[in-house]
């Protein structure tokens, strides 16, 4: 076995890894019960698949074709950086918005302290 | 009730800046490559309305105390004129040439009149935008 096809199985079986973690990112959006659980699924798996298939793309370039991709780079830090910060804030406005959490759910830590903070407010 | 954003504005102190530098790469890029005067004026003013969305705007507008109404007409001025410096040479409006230049630290470079021309477009859209922005984010008072 040859260094360039050795690299192109690398870069193969990264993305083939990436899109199966898009795959059952997608499943968890579907089967989960309430936003939270959904975001939860959407944001973690879906960028480690992302992160996966961009970097076994960026394996290929290098390797195949001597090409460093610098935007590529730039992408995989991007998604890496934007992608939880894009489900904070989803979550957060849809914790605001008071959407209820899903029956099954126990505890709710964050509600508890922002009726305080709305009593404090209406003491004002 | 005071709304305590302090992840999403950490956040766009550091991302604001990877944006404006890839937009300015993507205007430099736009002779040889994909991208250009347009693109990259979008992509600044996206950095500028993501400035916009996590801080308040009184802040931003001391950061950034430029008038985009003003940056409208200078980007047009500026590709008028780069379109009349061809009468100098005595050749049509909008003629464009190029050359290779010896700079420091680039080494061999192509320099073309068409950047001069993306400038003003880019100035153009980005003045642009950020005035449809404002003028719709101003609305209410």
């Amino acid at each position: 076995m040859s260094a360039g096809s050795q690299s192109e199985l690398v870069a193969v079986l990264m993305i083939l890894v990436g899109t199966i973690f898009s795959f059952l990112s997608t499943v968890g959006l579907i089967r989960l019960p309430d936003v939270y659980t959904r975001t939860h699924a959407a944001s973690k798996s879906s960028t480690l698949g992302v992160l996966f298939t961009m970097v076994g793309t960026f394996i290929f370039f290098l390797f195949q074709e001597g090409y460093f991709s610098i935007r590529l780079f730039l992408g995989i830090f991007f998604i890496f950086l934007t992608a939880p910060v894009a489900a904070h804030a989803i979550t957060r406005s849809a914790h605001r918005a008071n959407v209820e959490l899903a029956d099954i759910s126990v505890q709710d830590d964050l509600q508890k302290v922002r009726s305080k903070e709305r009593e404090g407010a209406e003491a004002e | 009730m005071k709304v305590n954003d302090v992840i999403l504005q950490t956040y766009t102190k550091a991302v604001a800046f990877i944006i404006l530098i890839f937009s300015l790469y993507l205007f430099l890029a736009g002779h040889n490559q994909p991208g250009g005067g347009f693109i990259g004026g979008l992509m600044t003013s996206a950095a500028l309305v993501l400035l916009y969305i996590a801080f308040d705007m009184k802040t931003v507008d001391n950061m950034i105390p430029i008038d985009f109404r003003k940056m409208v007409a200078l980007g047009l001025t500026i590709a008028v004129f780069t379109g009349f410096g061809s009468f100098i040479f005595q050749v049509p409006f909008l003629t464009h040439s190029f050359g290779y230049f010896r700079l420091p630290l680039l080494g061999e470079t192509e320099l073309a009149t068409a950047v001069m021309f993306d400038l003003g477009v880019y100035l153009t859209v980005v003045g642009g935008t950020m005035t449809i922005m404002l003028a719709i984010a101003e609305d209410d008072d």
